[in-house]
């Protein structure tokens, strides 16, 4: 695989923006969203940012669980023209809501719909069902793609700390309501009854004994209340996992040189290739780079410091740690690239300061959407 | 019992083994517990390739290691609640083991349940020794406080039986600042500050008697550069414009980012400080330059500089 960005989204509906928590997803997706809305699609980023500082500087801070359009004007005076029919619209993700609502759109009627979202349990523990996050991630994926109001659908990950629960997320839900036995033995009356047996009635009283009576029969609740919104649930993570493998998707890995960022993109990248989803190339964030000329003397550092030694020495020592980082960031490099097979990921130098408002992500937008040589510059230019 | 939470990522197992090696070192039995799929601490130890869970594991000196499953631990707990033929009978059912699955919370409580087995003082594991101190690496499950409050929770679901009164049992002792300590690991970023303050509101809220022991802020910067001399680099970087690829302009701005992430830095030990307030330590540990895993040596110097 070789080729820049623009090159390898090309034709794509879907990007998919995977890897471990802390290592820029949120401000990779934004400027790839970003980037390809410059470039005239209809682009909508699925975000979620806990931090709320990238959806200030987009000013949709105030958002739902519904696409809002970025004004153009935010991009002013930074360099980015949104125009020629592109559109960059954003939606944060509100885990608890979006379950919420799948929960309405799929009940039968309204009283099956009160039944779940009034049962304790799901209540109290909603947050830890089946990766609610992941999945409601990839609800609103399909729900975007469906409405066929965008170009690309850019989706920034949950933060979890392994990006397989993502991946997974779609078969653990099934797997959380395949309850056809499940609920049977929860609730063995008429022809369920008859259908279990009475082994399952052991089974059944010896739980109680461990659980607790009450317990059951609040889960016992719960699952039946599930069990009206089990195919709705099916059929989507069905369609769902059909869009992940589909053509017009890709994953892009989005990691740091950092040891655990790293071996976690590596395993991802396996279980890509396991699970036959399209992978679409590696963003590595936070690369010191090094530069292959030897390191300044203290006196050429001194002299553009107007003759500060002491300052010198310091901006040296400072250098040199740079370099070990460089170094250790080159074989990071190396690593990834031999063990994901993209020879030729997309490098995202270290950047001064913080990068959290417009102009940090139109600076990273610049080293994700370079070309050819000036990409090969511009790391030249950010080298050690 | 010792409960170390924070984000994914900042050093949370590597300030789990310093401190179990530290307190080893100190004279006291002590076991650092992990959950399995997670061999952090292990590997921090230098025992990564070790597949076995829910082996108690002597390292030697009076440390020693656990990797908690929740399957093993259910097994466990059964098999302590059920005469034996009752409890083959349900670790033989696949129903049984869909309603592990299924329930929502139940393996956060069976993993957490076991880390209250390891601490008590009559363990009822046969033969099994007491610990002086169970270090816990809590579970990067977003918030961290969720692991904390599944017994709580549960026993709340529950109401009555057995479930209800083993959740009880051990929420008591996470409430319970006397036995529970629980120290937050982050570093000097806003997410990480972020999560450490809404951690300690939720342990206020929802753990109410607890509060953060201490924060350890992993990786600050030194800081080495005084606000004059940011001044005169920001000058020399300004200057040195289009020859910013030249030897002495690349030592300038690898100084310029330094001052500028040492800054940053700075702000958010500070935030962090102001958000906690005087009565929850903070200490910091210097960034590594070097930094792909440490030695048992160093394991043990950073455990003493943390209990110093």
């Amino acid at each position: 695989m070789n080729g820049d960005l623009i090159e390898r989204l090309a034709g794509k509906r879907v990007v998919v923006c995977a890897g471990s928590g802390g290592v820029g997803k949120t401000t990779t997706s934004a400027a790839v969203a970003m980037g390809l809305a410059a470039r005239g699609a209809r682009v909508c980023v699925v975000t979620i940012d806990p931090a709320r500082r990238l959806a200030d500087a987009l000013g949709i801070a105030q958002l739902g669980g519904e696409p809002k359009r970025v004004d153009d004007a935010r991009f002013a005076g930074h360099g980015i023209v949104i125009g020629d029919g592109g559109e960059l619209w954003a939606l944060m993700l509100d885990p608890k809501r979006t379950f919420d609502e799948l929960i309405a759109t799929l009940a039968p009627d309204a009283a099956a719909r009160d039944e779940i979202l009034e049962n304790r349990i799901y209540r109290e523990l909603s947050s830890a069902v089946a990766g609610s996050q992941e999945f409601t991630a990839i609800a609103k994926l399909y729900e975007l793609e469906r409405s066929g109001r965008f170009d690309v659908i850019v989706l920034d990950t949950p933060p979890s700390r392994n990006a397989l629960d993502f991946l997974d997320a779609p078969d653990r839900l099934t797997g959380f309501l395949e309850g056809r036995a499940l609920r049977m033995f929860l609730a063995p009356s008429g022809l369920a009854a008859k259908l279990v047996g009475r082994g399952t009635s052991v089974v059944f009283g010896v739980l109680r004994r461990v659980t607790g009576v009450d317990l059951m029969n609040d889960l016992s609740g719960f699952f039946l209340a599930l069990s009206g919104v089990l195919d709705g649930f099916r059929e989507r993570a069905a369609a769902v996992k059909a869009l992940l493998a589909d053509d017009g998707t890709t994953f892009l890995i989005v990691t740091s040189p950092e040891r655990e960022a790293r071996e976690e993109a590596i395993f991802f990248r396996g279980k890509l290739r396991e699970a036959g989803l399209p992978f679409g190339g590696l963003v590595v964030n936070r690369v010191h780079i090094l530069a292959p000329s030897a390191p300044p003397s203290l006196d050429e550092i001194a002299a553009a410091l107007d003759g500060d030694a002491a300052l010198a020495r310091k901006a040296l020592r400072t250098l040199d740690e740079f370099r070990v980082l460089a170094a250790r960031d080159e074989s990071a490099l190396a690593r990834l690239a031999a063990a994901t097979g993209d020879p030729d990921p997309i490098v995202v130098p270290q950047l001064d300061g913080d990068v959290h408002d417009v102009d940090g992500l139109v600076r990273v937008h610049r080293h994700l959407f370079a070309e050819g040589d000036a990409r090969a510059a511009l790391l030249a230019g950010a080298a050690f | 019992m010792l409960v170390v939470t924070g984000k994914g990522g900042v050093g949370k197992s590597t300030v789990s083994a310093a401190l179990g090696t530290a307190a080893a070192a100190r004279g006291l039995r002590v076991i650092v517990a992990e959950v399995a799929a997670r061999d952090d601490v292990s590997r921090a130890f230098g025992e990564a390739g070790d597949a076995r869970t829910f082996v108690e594991r002597d390292l030697g000196d009076g440390l020693h290691h656990i990797s908690i499953d929740p399957e093993s631990a259910l097994e466990e707990y059964v098999k302590d609640q059920l005469p034996r033929g009752l409890a083959d009978v349900l670790a033989s059912s696949r129903l049984f083991s869909y309603l592990v699955a299924a329930t929502p919370g139940l393996r956060e409580l069976l993993t957490v349940g076991k880390v209250w087995e390891l601490a008590q003082p009559d363990r009822r594991t046969p033969g099994a020794h007491p610990y002086d101190l169970v270090i816990l690496d809590a579970p990067a499950t977003g918030h961290g406080v969720a692991v904390l409050t599944a017994p709580g929770t549960f026993a709340g679901a529950a109401r009555v039986g057995p479930v209800a009164r083993q959740g009880g049992k051990i929420h008591d002792m996470l409430v319970d600042p006397a036995r529970t300590a629980i120290l937050a690991v982050a570093t000097a970023e806003e997410m990480p500050v972020n999560e450490t303050l809404s951690l300690r509101d939720a342990l206020r809220t929802e753990l109410g008697g607890q509060d953060l022991a201490a924060v350890v802020v992993n990786g600050v910067l030194p800081g080495r550069f005084r606000s004059a001399e940011a001044r005169a680099l920001a000058a020399a970087g300004e200057a040195a414009g289009a020859g910013a690829g030249a030897p002495a302009a690349r030592a300038v701005r690898a100084a310029r980012v330094e001052e500028a992430r040492a800054r940053a830095h700075r702000a958010q030990v500070s935030r962090l400080r102001r958000g906690l307030g005087a009565g929850v330590p903070v200490r910091t540990l210097p960034y590594l330059f070097e930094h792909e895993g440490l030695s048992g040596d160093q394991l043990a110097r950073l455990g003493e500089e943390l209990l110093r």
